[in-house]
């Protein structure tokens, strides 16, 4: 009698070993420095590959199967939401707002991210990180296209959607996050690993995507909601990926400290910046708000970057070189850039407005000590500009910090009152920087940085400063998907459909 | 002492993953946010196979996190019966 | 090196003054005043008297502060790259040294409503 005898299973340890590392072979007619040869320029010295290991010990085909089950239940939700009017379950529609950023400045973002991490896959000479950055790439593709698909619904029926991809390439607050990504690509692979997998998706990404899905859930976004845990559920692998990835180079030789902490310096700051986006989303844009921008920084900066410095201190590793002046610009930043996304706000494809009273009061809760000091007055300044009949558009447009590509909007760090002015000349040219920061990363590498593209220095070469020019060329419908959201088509149209949707009127 | 934490999402099958984690993790605080569920913990945190799979009622496989995990925070390691975070510090 | 490549490696400067088609760069800057969100970027002939700069484009974009129109120009101190300098009203902006992309900061000492007692 046949007894049916239940198959020997691999225990992950082992099979990990033979669907990684045994998958790879030593070259017999072309040297490895022929086969990788952008493994040592960046002066990074590495004597055992083997000793990269994935701790999820994660193989392909457990990959595919739990990739296959997230994207059945992204879709499922996704389908509800079109079916349902989901669209209408949003507290307001300056909510989209947000997912407008999202959409111009973050999904190229994770675009590029693919693009990166399918290059550094091919360029690292280890097996286990050349099938972790494999993963990567699919999820990072993944990412962008459940992003772009989950707001196409949205598109159907709100202006500023329509042409993100015009967007990304050409208008001035998403060249914030694309230099920072071209920047990251255009390093060599270990450099971006720490610039991506460790700096953005360790240190950073907890402050990105964790307030954002709470907040979409807080404002009945069921769509962002769900693509955004789907695509979180891959970022534990890939924070993962970036702290092992991190200790690997430490623990390889200690010639390579010096080199490492740089990274982490120069991308701690450049992610912080981009972050600059994220507090005024926080802070302001959200109509339903889950925790103001200070209390996030407690929790994913403080607290956690806090327990990964102390952890990483016993390689020799300091907190970034900025970290104090990041601390000191918590209180500040979110409101200096939100004043700087208002009074611009005619060459935004996004909607904002002057916070309400109520708005304000709340802000100034979170913000004790600098809200009601600094802020206040000049939002009142402004509201009153606007009963007046003349609202406050600022035509001087900005100057821009030639490294993370942000308009000049932050104080110097112990002086809230005075905007910090940095430049330097380099080989006959003037640049100007928002920070010490910022200056410092130009320093290292100017070569680099002087050939930036800033969109409002472009706007004057390209354009010759003709502003409906430039709004053609970014594709932005003036009067349709810029401007103050009171007025504004998409406040007319969400009002009046969730009007139908609730009334048989 | 420095905080690990892993944060999963609110669903029915993390409902049991949840209370297989704390029953493991005497030290462990619970955190419910709108949609997800936070869990911290002093210095080291561990998810046990056994302790999950008698919560839910059947054979689990720890790989199956990945498909309800929002984030985390920690040295990972992991082998077939257990998931560790842990802090070095 | 310059910039971490795998050989020598030369950039090329995007924003020089022949960029520009006859014109530059000059960022100014209100002191403490705050309501402007970052200095403002314009661009004009370098042959342009001073004065022109001051009198059209810097006093249209500073108009929206309350104190803008009690500013005293001839108590005006100004700053250019950060260090104190006095310009001459008449002559351009080239005869005055502003060169392309220069910073030029202004301190007024009146009023400043918008501002934070000291």
């Amino acid at each position: 009698m046949d007894m049916k005898v239940e198959k020997k299973k691999l225990n992950l340890k082992d099979k990990y070993k033979l669907l990684t590392r045994d998958l790879g072979w030593e070259p017999s007619y072309r040297s490895k420095d022929e086969i990788y040869p952008y493994v040592k320029y960046e002066g990074l010295k590495v004597h055992d590959w083997d000793k990269w290991e994935d701790p999820f010990r994660l193989t392909m085909d457990a990959y595919w199967k739990y990739q296959a089950e997230k994207e059945r239940k992204f879709y499922a939700i996704i389908d509800a939401h079109t079916q349902n009017n989901g669209h209408l379950n949003i507290t307001d529609a300056r909510y989209l707002t947000a997912l407008k950023i999202f959409l111009q400045a973050i999904s190229p973002g994770e675009y590029a991210a693919h693009k990166g991490f399918a290059r550094a896959g091919r360029e690292f000479a280890g097996v286990g990180t050349q099938v972790a950055c494999q993963m990567q790439a699919i999820d990072e593709l993944r990412h962008a296209q459940t992003q772009i698909h989950a707001m196409s619904n949205y598109n159907r029926y709100y202006n500023g959607f329509h042409a993100f991809a015009d967007a990304r390439d050409r208008i001035w607050y998403t060249s914030v996050a694309r230099s920072f990504f071209d920047d990251s690509m255009s390093a060599g692979p270990f450099e971006f690993m720490i610039a991506i997998g460790f700096s953005f998706e360790y240190v950073l990404t907890n402050l990105l995507f964790v307030p954002f899905m709470s907040g979409a859930a807080y404002n009945g976004d069921m769509a962002t909601v769900t693509f955004g845990f789907s695509a979180q559920s891959d970022e534990a692998r890939h924070m993962t990926l970036g702290l092992e990835c991190i200790k690997f180079m430490l623990e390889q030789d200690p010639d390579n400290l010096p080199i490492v902490q740089a990274w982490i310096d120069k991308w701690f700051w450049r992610g912080f910046r981009v972050l600059g986006l994220v507090s005024t989303m926080m802070d302001y844009m959200l109509p339903k708000r889950v925790m103001s921008w200070r209390e996030a920084w407690e929790i994913y900066g403080v607290e956690n970057g806090g327990a990964l410095f102390r952890d990483l201190a016993r390689y020799g590793i300091r907190p970034p070189k900025g970290w104090d002046d990041a601390e000191k610009a918590i209180d500040h930043m979110s409101h200096q850039l939100m004043l700087g996304l208002y009074q611009w706000s005619f060459g935004t494809a996004f909607h904002s407005w002057i916070p309400s009273d109520e708005d304000m009061d709340w802000l100034s809760a979170k913000y004790p000590a600098t809200f009601d000091k600094h802020y206040r007055p000049r939002w009142n300044h402004i509201k009153k500009l606007a009963a007046a009949g003349t609202p406050y558009k600022n035509f001087g447009l900005a100057k821009l910090c030639q490294c993370c590509q942000l308009p000049i909007v932050f104080t110097e760090p112990d002086d809230p009152t005075m905007l910090c002015n940095r430049e330097t000349t380099y080989k006959g040219e003037k640049y100007h920087f928002c920070s010490d920061g910022c200056q410092d990363v130009f320093e290292h590498e100017p070569e680099k940085y002087i050939q930036a593209w800033l969109p409002m220095p472009a706007l004057f070469q390209d354009q010759q400063g003709d502003i409906g020019a430039w709004m053609d060329w970014v594709s932005l419908k003036d009067g349709t998907d810029n401007g103050d959201y009171a007025g504004s088509e998409d406040q007319r149209n969400f009002q009046q459909w969730r009007g139908l949707a609730t009334s048989n009127q | 002492m420095s905080t690990v934490f892993i944060a999963l999402q609110a669903n029915e099958e993390t409902r049991p993953i949840i209370d297989a984690i704390e029953l493991d993790n005497p030290r462990a605080v619970v955190h419910r946010q709108p949609a997800m569920v936070k869990i911290d913990a002093p210095d080291e945190l561990v998810i046990r196979k056994q302790t999950i799979e008698e919560q839910l009622g059947r054979a689990f496989d720890l790989q199956e996190l990945q498909i309800n995990l929002i984030t985390l925070s920690g040295n990972v390691d992991e082998d077939d019966e257990t998931l560790t975070l842990r802090w070095n510090s | 090196m310059p910039v971490t490549a795998i050989r020598e490696y030369v950039g090329v400067p995007r924003d020089p003054a022949a960029n520009f088609h006859g014109k530059q760069l000059v960022y100014v800057s209100w002191d403490r005043h705050l309501l402007f969100a970052a200095p403002f970027l314009i661009c004009l002939p370098p042959e342009t008297p001073f004065r022109e700069l001051v009198e059209g484009p810097l006093k249209a974009l500073m108009s929206p502060d309350p104190d803008a129109a009690a500013v005293d120009w001839s108590r005006v101190e100004w700053l250019k790259s950060n260090q104190p300098w006095t310009p001459d009203f008449d002559a351009s902006l080239a005869a005055n040294g502003i060169g392309h992309k220069d910073q030029l900061r202004l301190r007024t000492p009146g009023p400043n409503s918008l501002s934070p007692a000291a």
